[in-house]
């Protein structure tokens, strides 16, 4: 069973490359079927090898196969190897899994679409590289696999690449997220330079074993990957193309920068867990950085207008609860995050998708209103998938994995009280945004009319995703309400355990409570400002501190300000002033030779006999003399 | 070899051609030019070709200058022609194609003095013997000759060739009131006979 | 050296003037004075070949005039002029 393996990958990226060669000259249900097949083919793929691993795992609790060297130079051989075990099972369980009922819904979603075998053909790509990416064996196929990922992410922000916006929101993606792929790839230098070997088993086993804890080499190369996560996963200070890539079509959003691609950096601090633990330093700044974005993220999107940049910066901010639960140690809690966070995002951005192709692609939620009855599934989608997300207490499942990483933030030795309030902050924000999006979309007056309504390829996911997102949490329950740990036991035979620390002060149950709290607080407080009473929401945006503040979060923390500033304008001014330097000076010379040789030969041809004549007769001297003399 | 026949040719050809290139008036220059034709005659026969001497006098002198007198003459260029030709001819164009000139002279010369050249024999090489060689190994050269003779009359015919446009042909005949065709009269035939071709 | 010389003057000619029907009588010239070269070198030796090769420049210098005049009739139709430095046409 397990040799099948290597399907997993192989069969998205075949479908992918049918459909970028052949996909484009047959019809569209074709296109469908072949791309929603092969992803469909996967997930069950998946499936039975979940199950497989589960009723007779594999020796060591860890399958390995290597399909063939990729290079051989000297002492460098990474391959092209596949390695499974429960960290890299669930995630190919969640990426195939939501990225299939992701595929269905686009299958009727970007029907009225030119470029329908495009989509497919760049999403079937995407998912085999993020295949490839989880199941990496050695740290440069993952890298290959990150590039993929980061490559469809481009072609499918700028998939209607007509509008130059689109092109310039996806050439930010590409280029902030290269600024982290460099740090990577350096981290990658300096592990491979010290250690001598990319396959990630290997690598941990000599680390821990050649380096101490705290020396430097450890912390730069923990650093470096840090880097290379924070481009990938959107935290700070990289975190300012995500809203931008709204621009490509919804389903993608759904898929890549909420379910799996910005989930990546996550997974690659896990995998190489045993680096960032030979590197406190270096796991607390993962601990700084996600709760400080966190609660930039969450400030950001209580401002925003636009239905698809809010699920953005909530997308930033949930992930900054992962980073969090990495950065204080709880591993497993932030995998069970990241699981039940691709579940609901993926639900709320499709039906963000529900609500936008039935309003004409009108984005901006001030405009719409009164929905709940026109669009259910929109509707229930939403309520569910945003109650998840702020963490409805007891039924949704991100309840369940989001106070476990607060009850980690302040357990654990490298938890502090300081990251346990913020996430309690991220809590209230979360929960606000979230219901402001509801009520201002949902409830109130109606102002504009619904005109499509979806079918069963659009329903079915979201029904789908609902599900998981409220039974999704109950693998892992706390201790006071049934003490289930069937998914962190699990992810155990890879994943440390979390300790803890006995700090006195609170207990897990409290801690749940205080959460509970801050989730009604936050509900409470978006009914009131935004169902009730408007005119306090308006009176405090009215105002000239609010207005300050609004446009201050409005533009993300000014963070792109900043980066103009600092990079963009320097760079444009000094190649403008570097414009005609030495070397163009150079080039421009060998044109300007050219040209006056033309000039010299174009005046010998005068067309006048006499002259050709002349010419003759004085090379007929000339060589007769050269015959002559020399 | 009868060198004072030799050099007074020599001089006389040499003036000849020089007054050839200078002169404004074209016919004048051609006739010069056929002076100078025969006083390269006359060499031949001192080197001992007297059939090649001949053959100078009969076809180049004597048909290829005058071909070029019909065409000067038909073109009846005139008194402004040479007017026009004085004004083209200025003396400071002289100047590169003499130093040129003067130049290959020299090379010639210097050629001539370190090459192996002695005095020429006195023998005669009989016609008889310029025919055998002729067509003996020289015979493709004939015929390639030939061919070549073919295709520059035909050249030169459709060159020349041009319509001329065509005039009413007069019916004298009608005027007159008889109706045959005797009486009548063209005015100007120009039905496109070739004009230039000799 | 004759010949030399006659050739020289032929070249002088051919570059100086610019009326076509004199060009036309420096190559001639030109042509006449390699003959002479030749006849002289055939003379030289005793040998046929010399009058040969000027038989064969003969015949090509009477086929190139008949060409030559008829394109001097084509000038002067054309141009109304026999002047070389008035057709630069496919100058550039």
């Amino acid at each position: 069973m397990f040799k099948l393996l290597f399907l997993v990958p192989a069969i998205p990226f075949a479908s992918f490359l049918w459909l970028a060669t052949v996909g484009p000259r047959t019809s569209r249900r074709a296109v469908a079927i072949v791309g929603v097949g092969s992803i469909a083919a996967c997930a069950l793929l998946s499936l039975l090898l979940t199950g497989s691993y589960l009723v007779s795992p594999p020796l060591g609790g860890a399958y390995t196969q290597v399909l063939w060297t990729w290079i051989a130079a000297g002492g460098f051989t990474p391959q092209i190897g596949l390695y499974l075990d429960v960290l890299s099972l669930v995630m190919m369980l969640v990426v195939s899994f939501v990225s299939f009922v992701i595929h269905l819904y686009s299958a009727e979603f970007m029907l009225g679409e030119e470029g329908y075998s495009r989509f497919f053909a760049y999403m079937n790509l995407f998912v085999a590289s993020m295949i490839t990416l989880v199941l990496a064996n050695n740290l440069l196929l993952l890298y290959l696999g990150w590039e993929g990922v980061g490559l469809c992410s481009y072609l499918l922000i700028g998939f209607w690449y007509q509008d130059s916006v689109n092109g310039a929101a996806a050439q930010k993606a590409f280029i902030v997220t290269r600024v982290g792929d460099t740090a990577f790839a350096i981290g990658l230098f300096l592990l491979f330079t010290h250690l001598g070997t990319l396959d990630i088993q290997e690598l941990m086993r000599r680390a821990s074993e050649q380096w101490s804890t705290g020396s430097s080499l450890a912390i730069t190369a923990a650093a470096l990957l840090l880097g290379g996560a924070v481009g990938k996963s959107a935290q700070l200070p990289l975190q300012t193309w995500l809203p931008d890539a709204m621009a490509g079509p919804t389903p993608t959003s759904a898929l890549i920068h909420a379910a799996t691609m910005v989930t990546a950096g996550v997974y690659l601090i896990a995998r190489t867990h045993v680096l960032f633990s030979l590197a406190p330093p270096a796991q607390f700044a993962v601990a700084v950085v996600g709760a400080a974005t966190l609660l930039l993220a969450g400030c950001s999107s209580l401002v925003q207008r636009d239905i698809k940049r809010i699920l953005a910066y909530s997308t930033i901010s949930q992930i900054g609860y992962m980073f969090l639960a990495l950065g204080v140690g709880a591993w497993s809690a932030a995998i069970f995050h990241l699981m039940t966070h691709a579940f609901f995002k993926a639900l709320l951005f499709l039906a963000a998708g529900v609500v936008i192709q039935a309003l004409h692609h009108e984005h901006d939620i001030f405009k719409m209103g009164g929905l709940r009855r026109d669009l259910p599934y929109g509707f229930w989608g939403f309520v569910i998938g945003g109650s998840a997300l702020a963490g409805l207490p007891l039924i949704t499942a991100g309840f369940y994995s989001k106070d476990l990483i607060l009850w980690h933030t302040w357990s654990s030795p490298q938890g502090s009280i300081a990251l346990w309030i913020a996430g309690m902050i991220g809590v209230f924000l979360t929960s606000l945004y979230i219901y402001r999006l509801i009520f201002l979309v949902f409830y109130g007056d109606k102002k504009m009319e619904v005109s499509h309504r979806s079918h069963w390829r659009i329903k079915l996911p979201v029904v789908a995703l609902c599900f998981l997102s409220i039974v999704g949490g109950f693998v892992n329950m706390p201790r006071a309400l049934g003490n289930v740990t069937a998914f962190t036991d699990l992810l155990h035979a890879s994943l440390p355990e979390a300790l803890e620390a006995n700090k006195a002060g609170m207990t897990e149950g409290l801690s749940e409570g205080l959460a509970a709290i801050s989730f009604g607080c936050g509900l409470i407080a978006a009914y009131v400002l935004f169902l009730r009473r408007r005119s306090i929401a308006n009176a405090l945006g009215a105002s000239s501190a609010g207005r300050a503040i609004h446009r201050f979060w409005f533009a993300d923390w000014g963070m792109d300000w900043i980066y103009d500033r600092a990079f963009v304008r320097p760079v444009i001014w000094f190649s403008t002033i570097d414009r005609n330097d030495f070397i163009d000076a150079f080039y421009d010379g060998v044109a300007g030779l050219t040209e006056l040789s033309w000039r010299a030969l174009r005046a010998t041809e005068s067309g006048r006999v006499r002259w050709y004549a002349a010419w003759i007769t004085a090379g007929t001297v000339i060589f007769v003399a050269i015959a002559l003399w020399i | 070899m009868n060198v004072i026949a030799f050099y007074i040719a020599a001089v006389i050809a040499i003036v000849a051609t020089v007054l050839v290139i200078t002169l404004k008036n074209a016919v004048h220059a051609l006739l010069y030019l056929a002076v100078s034709l025969i006083a390269v005659a006359v060499i031949f026969y001192d080197l001992g070709a007297p059939f090649i001497a001949g053959l100078e006098v009969i076809v180049y002198a004597g048909s290829i200058i005058v071909l070029f007198i019909f065409v000067v003459m038909m073109l009846n260029l005139g008194k402004r022609a040479t007017a026009s030709e004085a004004a083209l001819l200025k003396p400071a164009m002289w100047i590169g194609p003499v130093a040129l000139a003067a130049i290959l002279i020299g090379e010639m010369a210097y050629l001539l003095e370190h090459g192996a050249m002695g005095v020429p024999a006195a023998s005669v090489v009989t016609p008889r013997a310029v025919g055998i060689a002729l067509y003996g190994p020289y015979v493709i050269g004939v015929e390639l000759s030939s061919m070549l003779l073919m295709a520059a009359l035909v050249g030169a015919y459709h060159l020349g060739w041009h319509k001329q446009p065509k005039l009413e042909i007069q019916d004298v005949s009608r005027e007159y009131g008889t109706g045959t065709d005797a009486g009548r009269d063209s005015i100007r035939t120009g039905s496109g006979r070739p004009a230039g071709a000799a | 050296m004759l010949a030399g010389i006659l050739f020289a003057l032929g070249v002088v000619g051919l570059l100086v003037r610019r009326n076509l029907v004199f060009v036309l009588m420096s190559v001639e010239i030109m042509l006449n004075a390699a003959g002479l070269a030749f006849v002289s070198a055939g003379a030289r030796w005793a040998q046929a070949d010399g009058q040969v090769m000027f038989i064969f420049i003969l015949s090509m210098a009477a086929s190139e005039v008949a060409v030559g005049l008829a394109l001097v009739l084509q000038l002067y139709r054309e141009k109304q002029s026999l002047d070389l430095d008035s057709v630069d046409e496919m100058k550039g």
